[in-house]
């Protein structure tokens, strides 16, 4: 970018301005810190000036948005043409209760949906189970057959709305139970549009809320990716994250480094299937934890797009759109104050800025009770605006990509990069994704970045405002999110009713029949649909599933 | 010598966030304690079978997914079935402000949210423990 001789000069301009300029004014102000570093412990010099990005080739390295490698974006025009999708992660108590909730969202000019799910349904229960005992509609909604996802969906039109769902271990069920549906309204499954998270290495490593082992987990997957390309066309069949890895307490570049390490990991299991790259490249999608270090998250998407399209051309994918990595945001739960808790207000802002700038494809802000709670609607709507005033108010969205080009920017992007091929090289070492999970190696990592985090907090090497400096002793004065307590009896009788109502000799064909498919190697996806059209609760199915599978049960480290 | 407190961190329930009870389980080991930590998914039996064979003194919860009205609070009624009521019970996560008083009266000593110093609990635990 920089001729030499013209770099020259800078360097020699700098070293004067080091000398003369610099050094003398420290002698009279100080820094504030011998040593700047971001959440990477990436340490960060005062200045960045064209020789810190010497090497760099525009166009080779850069380019232009909506060309290879999409280092500043996938759409030529980003928010000039289109904003980013407004999507609050949402679901609390019984379907009706969110479906309420649902309504108040898009009522305020949310433009997709996005559910959390209780535990009980996240792993495969019923709410009647013995193991979901506590936990109904607690942290998400609890969903355990068809009916209550019509419920759910009472009146929304899914045909036009796109619906994102957090669900890992009995993905394939639940978005059975999403088709289902909107075929039972006479949606033809073809224009259905949403996505399923279904990343479960990232469980493995952080979330935790796994079911099966790893090999007939990756295979449950691989069925997802083929029955989506072929019959669900418009269904991005999954959601690979870095958010939970992040909220366990990774770093940015561990974040960047484990899931797009995963990400390449699901398509190599893939093809092992036989399938073709550009079939079912077009429909993976990803998830990213937007944090507080403004410049290092916007490094951070810029990088993962740039090593994503470098990989993937790698692997044999020929289509522009198998190159394209397109992102949902969420801020980072994790960074939250449960004291003096509208602060967290400004936290998202900043956090939802960095999405936006980093060119996110949809977003969720969180609310400012969230370290207390489930939001209230108030907390959500305001979370919601805040998305709002920054596409509307701010005039970021006005030029694609506005950072790029910053040496400093640009630096930390290749930087970030640089660091995840390193990662990844200790993965290989390790005989590769499975076995670096099986040895506990993602889990240490993130387990010593987040003590060592906590410590820093402690020792008041980071501030949290707050939290360890201008603290106040003051009651905390928010509205918390009551629940309706006969959620939980309603649910039950629902499950007792149908299982007394549906048919129940087809029912047991049909469960029958996803056994035996599970013992083979044939697509599990169309035996599921029959199940769960036949009213086959969720912990029904997953049973079948856990019988023929067994369960993962976790090396617990520390 | 002076016997080590030894302490049981424990995740009841299907709550996978993990992150917290890492955190707590170094902390107190650094900071001379002796812990055993029981891993996810365990129920108020796995943990009050886990903490009688193991002989602790301490027994802390960690619940960030709501359930812990539920889930403490059957881990000290099963305590106290036990005959093991001079075991010290703590717990932590995403609790409401009005949930921590009903959890102190139902014998969770203490209870921590989010952006607790590390050496509160180590305190704490030095001058609540019973055995």
């Amino acid at each position: 970018m920089f001729d030499k001789k013209e770099l020259e000069k800078i360097k020699q301009k700098k070293d004067e301005w080091v000398k003369n300029t610099y050094s003398e004014h420290i002698k009279k102000h100080p820094e504030r810190k011998k040593k700047f570093e971001n959440l990477s412990w990436n340490e960060i010099k005062g200045l960045y000036t064209p020789d810190d990005i010497s090497q760099f080739d525009y166009i080779k390295d850069i380019g232009f948005p909506g060309e290879y490698p999409y280092l500043r974006g996938i759409h030529p025009t980003k928010y000039r043409g289109r904003l980013w999708t407004f999507r609050q992660f949402s679901g609390f108590g019984s379907a009706e209760e969110t479906n309420k909730r649902y309504k108040y969202l898009l009522d305020h000019g949310e433009t997709g949906l996005s559910v959390a799910f209780d535990y009980p349904t996240l792993y495969g229960y019923d709410t009647d189970h013995v193991m979901s005992r506590g936990e109904f509609g607690k942290c998400g909604v609890a969903i355990s057959s068809l009916k209550d996802m019509e419920i759910l969906f009472n009146g929304i039109p899914i045909d036009k709305v796109t619906t994102s769902m957090t669900i890992n271990g009995p993905a394939t069920i639940v978005w059975a139970f999403y088709i289902a549906n909107a075929e039972n309204r006479n949606i033809d499954r073809r224009i259905i549009g949403g996505t399923i998270q279904n990343d479960i290495l990232k469980e493995y490593i952080a979330q935790k809320s796994f079911i099966f082992p790893p090999e007939p987990s990756m295979r449950l997957i691989v069925d997802t990716f083929e029955f989506g390309y072929k019959e669900v066309p418009r269904w991005n069949t999954i959601s690979i994250s870095g958010y939970h890895i992040r909220e366990a307490g990774s770093t940015a570049v561990q974040e960047l480094a484990f899931t797009v390490g995963d990400g390449l990991e699901y398509v190599k299991w893939a093809l092992k299937r036989g399938l073709n790259i550009d079939d079912f490249a077009p429909r993976l999608s990803y998830f990213f934890n937007a944090h507080n270090d403004f410049f290092e998250e916007i490094a951070k998407y810029r990088a993962a797009r740039r090593i994503w399209a470098k990989e993937m051309k790698k692997l044999g994918a020929k289509k522009p759109r198998s190159l394209l990595m397109r992102f949902h945001t969420q801020t980072a739960g994790c960074s939250l104050s449960s004291q003096q808790p509208e602060i967290n207000i400004s936290r998202v802002t900043l956090q939802a800025l960095a999405a936006v700038i980093g060119g996110t494809q949809s977003l969720h802000t969180n609310s400012m009770d969230e370290a207390l709670a489930l939001p209230s609607e108030k907390a959500a709507r305001i979370a919601l605006r805040t998305q709002q005033i920054i596409a509307q108010e701010s005039g970021v969205t006005d030029t694609v990509d506005p950072l790029g080009g910053s040496y400093y920017i640009e630096w930390l992007t290749d930087k970030m990069e640089e660091e995840t091929y390193q990662y990844w090289d200790k993965v290989d070492k390790l005989g590769g994704v499975l076995s670096a999970i099986e040895k506990g190696f993602y889990q240490r990592e993130i387990a010593n970045a987040s003590y060592k985090y906590q410590k820093e907090i402690e020792e008041k090497k980071r501030i949290v405002v707050g939290v360890n400096k201008y603290q106040m002793d003051e009651p905390i004065e928010i509205p918390i999110l009551k629940m309706d307590e006969k959620g939980e009896e309603r649910q039950i009788n629902r499950l007792k009713k149908i299982r007394k109502d549906r048919n129940n000799a087809k029912f047991e064909r049909n469960l029958i029949a996803l056994r035996k498919a599970a013992e083979s190697d044939e697509n599990l996806m169309p035996f599921i649909l029959d199940c769960v059209h036949s009213y086959a609760t969720l912990g029904e199915t997953c049973q079948v599933l856990r019988d023929v599978f067994g369960e993962y049960v976790e090396p617990a480290v520390y | 010598m002076e016997r080590k407190i030894r302490v049981l961190v424990a995740k009841p329930g299907l709550d996978g966030h993990d992150r917290g009870a890492k955190i707590v389980a170094r902390a107190l080991r650094d900071a001379g304690m002796e812990v055993i930590y029981t891993g996810l998914h365990q129920t108020a039996e796995m943990i009050v079978d886990t903490a009688i064979q193991e002989d602790v003194d301490v027994v802390g919860l960690s619940l960030l997914s709501g359930a812990h009205m539920t889930l403490f609070i059957d881990v000290t009624k099963l305590l106290k079935e036990k005959g093991m009521e001079d075991v010290l019970v703590v717990g932590g996560g995403i609790i409401p402000e009005d949930d921590a008083p009903k959890l102190k009266k139902a014998g969770i000593a203490g209870v921590f949210g989010p952006g607790t110093h590390c050496d509160d609990i180590v305190e704490f635990i030095k001058k609540n423990v019973k055995r």
